[in-house]
């Protein structure tokens, strides 16, 4: 098989659910997709929605209360959830690496910066130790870091944010993997620190023909770096499709709150379009659409569940799951 | 409007933290003996000129470092700065008697970031919202309920659920609780230090609304601290953009999103992701930010500019007019 035909990545309805005294919390709930190679996906969705979750079930992440309970992770056409734990350790920060939102949990405080790095290559390869520090001075320069010699002396703490995120990033792509999952890698970083590290990633994933699950709560950094964007809400992504058609013709009513939330999507001073009511409990979420108690469009249908099903023919690829879709007619204030 | 008397007035503030030296003949002693090694000090604000009148909404604007929550801080009197002077309703802070200092500073009430750290989670909502106009005589014990009723309700939250914990509520519920407190001493400013920044879209929407809402209703005026530009765009008549403890440029804010002057502000404003922009390329300026505690020499800016010259390595450029309200501190004004 050619290494074009198979997908990077291929979800198929994956559930994680979190095991707690309150109840079974359905975490991740159906999700699916497809990422071909070379692509950048954005994972989009706020506090809860089950985005992060849904980049650890990929990776084999999740801990106790939380478990991967169905579906499947093709990684390559190979199923990563019936991989015995050994063999997706191998995969693991090989061909699969995630970047964490806060560097600051990936790398361990007490230990120097080359410590670091050479032990994640000696993990995958063998080669000798001077050979794998020569292999992290470069990785750490592929990333935009000045003087790497200097800095693999370095201990976490005596580097800035968006020098310890760069060193994160750089352990990540060691191996050249095939496939990025990055978490809100770059949410706590200033602007000017932001800018420079997506264009480091998007170069680098450009070069080398990485896939990428981009996953953040802020449009406006996926907009600029995806090619594809999935909005998550409760658990289920809602709306999937091309960066184009999902911005400018978004068809779930929450993807429409979304952007018209944004202070650049108003006119300056006036009242922001606001989504009503709060995030949805996962505790006690309805049988059908999870949004319909805060849409404007809700009605008998919405009690049952919708499908992700296409509804433009003449945007095959952007599939949204509600019964009401449309471009919005009179923004809902 | 320019000539009412601003609500908060700071002329060349200056705050700097750092470790004193011991004091009196012993510090002496060591410090001649070389045992103590000169203080590292942090030049947080470095003589800043900013005020802010009634009804009006001032943002500042700029990186991790840049001094803008300080000056915050030194606004709403909870900080006093080492240098400079601060006016509440023209009255210097210094010279006024200690029951007078009270009253300004109930004038000026803050809004924080966070929303989990900034309420004490062993007290009721009701207790949070109304102890301090209690203490201030704005309430008294018999009508209070009915006093936090009206300051929730104000703020967007149902009144019934004043009997309620900080940790039964949302990040946005809590936020308006923090808002519901300031309210409650009947300020004429709030400062704001990222108070939306730890919001999801949806709800930080609805915050930024209720702010506006209550500029209106209550003629409040605000300091709008954030580094997200979007934000200040948004809700700004006037913006200061911050680096490393100085202001580098102010404006009205369609003059500095139409014409911003220093190459700072045009870093950042260029860099700001948009929704609009797709598969971009990123520009970037090159460099971190440098510490405060060792900032560059002359313009704060010059190791990052890209048109920085020698006279920018040496000399400090002042805030200057370059247009009608519209001051820049960069040499390259000069030389054009």
């Amino acid at each position: 098989m050619s290494a074009d035909d198979v997908p990077t990545l291929e979800v198929r309805n994956l559930q994680t659910r979190f095991h707690t005294r309150g109840g079974v919390l359905p975490v991740v709930d159906g999700v699916s997709f497809t990422l071909a190679r070379g692509k950048v996906l954005g994972l989009v969705g706020e506090s809860g929605s089950g985005k992060s979750v849904t980049g650890f079930s990929i990776m084999g992440l999740v801990d106790p209360p939380g478990r991967v309970e169905g579906g499947q992770v093709l990684f390559q056409g190979q199923d990563l959830l019936q991989l015995p734990p050994a063999a997706r350790r191998a995969l693991r920060g090989n061909r699969i690496a995630m970047i964490f939102q806060d560097p600051m949990a990936t790398l361990n405080p007490v230990l120097r910066v080359d410590t670091q790095m050479v032990e994640a290559v000696l993990a995958h390869r063998r080669i000798g130790n001077a050979a794998a520090r020569q292999l992290a001075a470069e990785t750490l320069a592929q990333v935009g870091m000045p003087s790497p010699e200097d800095r693999l002396r370095a201990y976490p703490h005596q580097l800035s944010g968006g020098m310890r995120q760069r060193v994160a990033i750089a352990i990540a792509l060691l191996h050249g993997p095939d496939l990025i999952i990055a978490d809100e890698p770059t949410t706590a970083l200033d602007v000017t620190i932001q800018a420079q590290i997506l264009s480091e990633m998007q170069k680098l994933v450009a070069a080398r023909g990485t896939s990428l699950i981009w996953i953040s709560h802020d449009l406006s950094v996926v907009a600029g770096l995806a090619d594809e964007i999935a909005v998550m809400y409760a658990g289920r992504i809602v709306e999937h499709g091309p960066v184009d058609a999902v911005l400018d013709q978004p068809q779930h009513p929450y993807t429409q709150g979304l952007i018209g939330s944004l202070p650049s999507a108003n006119r300056r001073g006036a009242r922001l379009r606001q989504i009503p009511g709060m995030g949805p409990n996962l505790l006690q979420m309805p049988p059908g659409c999870a949004f319909a108690p805060r849409c404007a469009r809700a009605s008998a249908a919405c009690s049952v569940m919708p499908q992700m099903h296409v509804p433009r023919a003449e945007a095959p690829s952007h599939q949204v799951r509600c019964f009401h879709p449309g471009v919005a007619e009179a923004a809902t204030a | 409007m320019n000539n009412t008397l601003p609500l908060v007035d700071m002329q060349g503030v200056s705050k700097r933290f750092g470790a004193r030296p011991p004091p009196g003949a012993l510090g002496r002693a060591l410090r001649r003996l070389g045992v103590t090694k000169p203080p590292l000090v942090t030049h947080a604000v470095d003589g800043v000129d900013l005020a802010v009148r009634p009804g009006e909404v001032v943002g500042v604007v700029g990186e991790s470092g840049c001094g803008k929550s300080t000056l915050g801080r030194i606004a709403a009197g909870l900080l006093a700065p080492t240098e400079g002077s601060v006016r509440v309703n023209g009255q210097l802070l210094n010279g006024l008697t200690a029951p007078e200092r009270l009253a300004a500073r109930l004038r000026v009430q803050m809004v924080f970031q966070d929303p989990f750290a900034s309420l004490n989670p062993r007290l009721r909502v009701s207790r949070i919202v109304g102890e301090a106009a209690r203490l201030h005589g704005l309430t008294d014990a018999a009508s209070e309920d009915d006093y936090v009723s009206a300051q929730l309700q104000r703020a967007g939250l149902d009144p019934a659920l004043r009997h309620r914990y900080p940790h039964q509520f949302s990040g946005g519920q809590r936020q308006r609780i923090g808002i519901a407190r300031a309210l409650a001493v009947q300020p004429a400013m709030l400062v704001c230090d990222e108070a939306v920044a730890a919001l999801d879209v949806s709800i930080q929407a609805q915050i930024l609304n209720l702010f506006m809402d209550l500029r209106d209703e209550l003629g409040l005026a605000y300091l709008f601290i954030s580094h997200d530009l979007g934000v200040i765009e948004h809700v700004c008549d006037r913006v200061a953009v911050m680096y490393l403890g100085r202001v580098v440029e102010s404006a009205p804010v369609d003059e500095l999103f139409a014409r911003p002057n220093h190459p700072y502000t045009q870093a950042l404003l260029a860099e700001i992701p948009r929704i609009a922009q797709r598969r971009t390329t990123f520009n970037t300026i090159r460099g971190e930010i440098p510490s405060p505690i060792d900032p560059p020499s002359g313009c704060h800016f010059h190791p990052r500019c890209p048109h920085a010259f020698d006279r920018c390595r040496s000399e400090v450029p002042t805030l200057r007019g370059i247009a009608i309200h519209h001051a820049s501190a960069c040499h390259l004004n000069d030389a054009a």
